[in-house]
């Protein structure tokens, strides 16, 4: 009964990798849909990239920057640094390449004298007292402050609080409050990464300048602000670039043509499927942790997503990335063997340069 | 229906789970207020303390509203908000329901009866004395944006329309908002399909007994899909045919959350109906995909917004409106990408929950007012009835464009 819709390229996955590709094939001119089954790892990720991006000579890198600058956060910006060292919510120091704006002046907490980290019971995926310690173990002088932040719940997130940095007036009266709490030789702030999502790059200036000091946004355990702010970016440069995004349907099955070429994708859209032919396919379904690669007690691993071959717990793919069973199908992010030991600690990395990559190949 | 079945749907999805709070990200009730603590919280979390013979743990899960955004949004597949829905129907089965939920969630029987008296009926609704009366008596919020009856019925109008003979049959599932509130919008659903070439069936139809699920009513909801599937199955014998509908809850309601929900899986008829029933942009979209959609379509020189409704999300089919629109010369279209007006079908009406339904509603309506949008285009009723009441803006079905695009309004 059902009519195919169709595309030069679908994108599978709304993961960092994902967004890439397909907003790149947008941008390229390409006619491209997104279809994924949920949200991707944006959401966990801390916002940093630790890992060089880089592609032959292509340079996503200021792509990428560039993206964020003229994105719908006016403000909040990526920036190339040499490495720097970041406190993370454990109160370890992490070698980042590539921060937002919010973040980076955590670099200069190695060489701050009075560094306050801050946070408030009420969030427990932030806990101040554990960051400050361990960093005062790496040698850091730093204090914890922790109080009320009257958030009027007893459970928050910190999408959660985010929003209540949102709005101004309680952004007013949490500044108030922690003004009196800070001594004049701590001149660096750290805040659990919830300075908002509607305009983070106006609440960290806000901030600043309500407290006189520099401040510096430390990413939390999921759900993460940051990550967040990266997809919302991606998504919107996605729209923009007039690529179809598709929420909420997973694939069900593909078809071939007579040789090795997969020629359509079926997924699972209420009460029937919907069919989306395209000239070619980009794979970014996430690896074994959205459970795209499935590994069964055995440890017999499957791609679940168009089951095709595996080499290990990844997809066995050619240099270019194309499945070794479907050469118009490029597979991009977690889904791929880490292509180089830098970059196995880095998805963000990884999941910015393959899927940009993707769309290098079928450009 | 077996348990065991239930079980591998539902319950067994949140297995599925790793807790990894995506679904907390986009839950649009618990980002505004504490008493409903999020969809990981409320379901695979406490559905791990639920047993058939034990009373229910929780009373907040009667704060989700409903809207299925968590379950969207889940990488694992896990239906949160499924799973949600017969929580609230288990709390609600123990308690007394409110004569409120009980009048509400029957758009049929409100229709009988306002039709005929629309005009008394209208002012009633109109009155700030009788809907204070109405708050204090029933609990349904003094404030919250209601439909007026249109004082005349779609399915009248249908009976005595006599359309051209057409290529292809096609069923219209019409739902009670065109029925009693809106039969314009039917009338134009009608002029569209048959400028593309189609004979439109509308068989007699009651509501979809979505209401009556999302407050927890289960059996009633059984019976009012039940009694849809069977009218509407009863034209379905040509496999060609499909079943179109233009409010997009209710057919999301027939192609899925009735199945999923009402643990009606094995209803044969329902079945048919569900693989069967499109969205009307949906279809559409389909049809200029294999080039049998007719794009004479002249110019429209406005700027609108178009909000995409959370139920219209449930489809899994992306936007399909945007795509039609961008077939439209002149129309420029603002994206609004707030997720939820808050209304979610009766959710916003009750008393103790208008105030969270207008916070979530809130980002929707700053943009909308931002947009320079004179209109707003919306796939579902009661969405464009709470966009309208809260922005000044007349809220329409996005067919109302390829109408009027298609000069059928001028005829």
């Amino acid at each position: 009964v059902s009519r195919a819709l169709s595309y030069d390229a679908v994108v599978i996955g709304c993961g960092t990798a994902g967004l890439v590709a397909a907003t790149r094939l947008a941008q390229g001119g390409a006619r491209v849909c997104l279809v994924a089954k949920g949200y991707g790892s944006t959401h966990l990720a801390p916002g940093t990239i630790d890992a060089p991006i880089a592609v032959g000579a292509a340079t996503p890198t200021n792509w990428f920057t560039d993206l964020v600058a003229s994105g719908p956060l006016p403000g909040y910006t990526y920036e190339l640094t040499a490495a720097q060292s970041l406190p993370t919510a454990a109160g370890a120091l992490k070698h980042s390449l590539l921060v937002p704006s919010t973040q980076a002046p955590g670099a200069l907490a190695g060489t701050t004298p009075g560094v306050a980290i801050v946070g408030t019971p009420w969030l427990r995926d932030f806990q101040a007292g554990l960051c400050a310690a361990n960093l005062q173990v790496a040698g850091l002088q730093t204090r914890a402050i922790e109080f009320d932040w009257r958030l009027d719940r007893a459970d928050a997130n910190a999408v959660h609080v985010a929003h209540r940095f949102d709005d101004p007036r309680w952004r007013e009266r949490f500044c108030d409050a922690l003004g009196r709490l800070l001594s004049a030789d701590e001149q660096l702030v750290g805040l659990p990464a919830v300075l908002g999502l509607r305009d983070p790059g106006g609440v960290h200036a806000d901030l600043e300048r309500r407290l006189e000091r520099s401040v510096f946004e430390i990413p939390t355990l999921p759900p993460s602000v940051p990550g967040m702010r990266v997809f919302e970016i991606l998504r919107a440069a996605l729209r923009k670039a007039g690529g179809r995004f598709v929420l909420g349907a997973e694939i069900t099955g593909a078809r071939r043509d007579s040789g090795d070429r997969i020629v359509a994708v079926t997924a699972a859209s209420a009460g029937h499927d919907t069919v989306y032919e395209a000239e070619s396919f980009v794979l970014a379904s996430g690896g074994t942790a959205s459970g795209a690669i499935e590994v069964d007690s055995r440890r017999s691993a499957r791609d679940r997503v168009l089951g095709l071959p595996l080499a290990g717990l990844a997809l066995a793919v050619d240099d270019q990335q194309r499945s070794i069973a479907a050469p118009n199908v490029v597979v991009a992010g977690a889904c791929l063997p880490a292509e180089s030991a830098s970059q196995i600690g880095c998805s963000e990395s990884m999941a910015i340069t393959t899927g940009y990559r993707a769309a290098e190949v079928l450009a | 229906m077996t348990d065991l079945f239930e079980l591998e749907s539902l319950r067994g999805s949140l297995d599925h789970c790793v807790k990894c709070t995506i679904c907390e990200t986009a839950c649009p009730v618990s980002n505004v207020t504490p008493l409903f603590p999020g969809p990981k919280y409320a379901g695979p979390q406490a559905e791990r303390y639920r047993s058939a013979d034990a009373p229910s743990v929780d009373a907040s899960v009667d704060y989700c509203s409903g809207c299925g955004i968590c379950s969207q949004v889940c990488p694992q597949g896990v239906k949160i908000a499924e799973i949600n829905s017969q929580a609230r129907a288990a709390l609600k089965s123990e308690t007394s329901v409110p004569v409120r939920d009980r009048v509400i969630t029957r758009p049929t029987l409100l229709g009988r009866l306002g039709t005929p008296t629309a005009k008394i009926a209208n002012a009633g609704l109109r009155s700030p004395l009788l809907r204070a009366a109405a708050e204090r008596l029933l609990g349904v919020d003094r404030n919250a944006a209601v439909p007026e009856f249109a004082g005349r019925r779609f399915s009248q109008w249908a009976r005595a329309h006599r359309g051209p003979q057409g290529r292809r049959k096609i069923v219209y599932f019409h739902g009670c908002g065109t029925e009693f509130y809106e039969p314009w919008e039917g009338e134009k659903v009608v002029a569209v399909l048959e400028h593309n070439g189609f004979t439109v069936v509308t068989p007699e139809q009651d509501c979809c007994g979505l209401p009556l699920q999302s407050s927890g009513l289960f059996p009633d909801a059984r019976r009012a899909v039940l009694k849809l599937a069977r009218a509407l199955d009863s034209h379905l014998g040509d496999p060609e045919t499909l079943i179109v509908g233009n409010a997009t809850s209710c057919t999301l309601m027939l192609k899925r959350e009735a199945r999923e929900i009402l643990s009606l899986e094995d209803d044969p008829a329902l079945k048919r109906v569900s693989e069967r029933t499109y969205d009307i942009c949906e279809l559409l979209l389909e049809l200029h995909a294999a080039g049998e959609l007719r794009t004479d379509f002249s110019e429209l020189n406005e700027t609108i917004a178009y909000h995409a409704p959370c139920q219209q999300q449930g489809h899994g089919i992306g936007k399909p409106a945007l795509e039609l629109f961008a077939l439209i010369p002149g129309l420029e279209v603002r994206e609004m990408d707030a997720r939820c007006c808050g209304i979610a079908g009766t959710y916003g009406l009750k008393a103790e929950k208008y105030a969270i339904a207008q916070e979530v509603g809130r980002p929707l309506f700053e943009q909308v007012r931002a947009s320079g949008a004179g209109t707003v285009a919306c796939d579902s009723e009661t969405c464009r009835w709470q966009i309208s009441h809260n922005t000044a803006r007349a809220s329409v079905h996005p067919i109302d464009y390829l109408y009027r695009a298609y000069g059928l309004g001028v005829r």
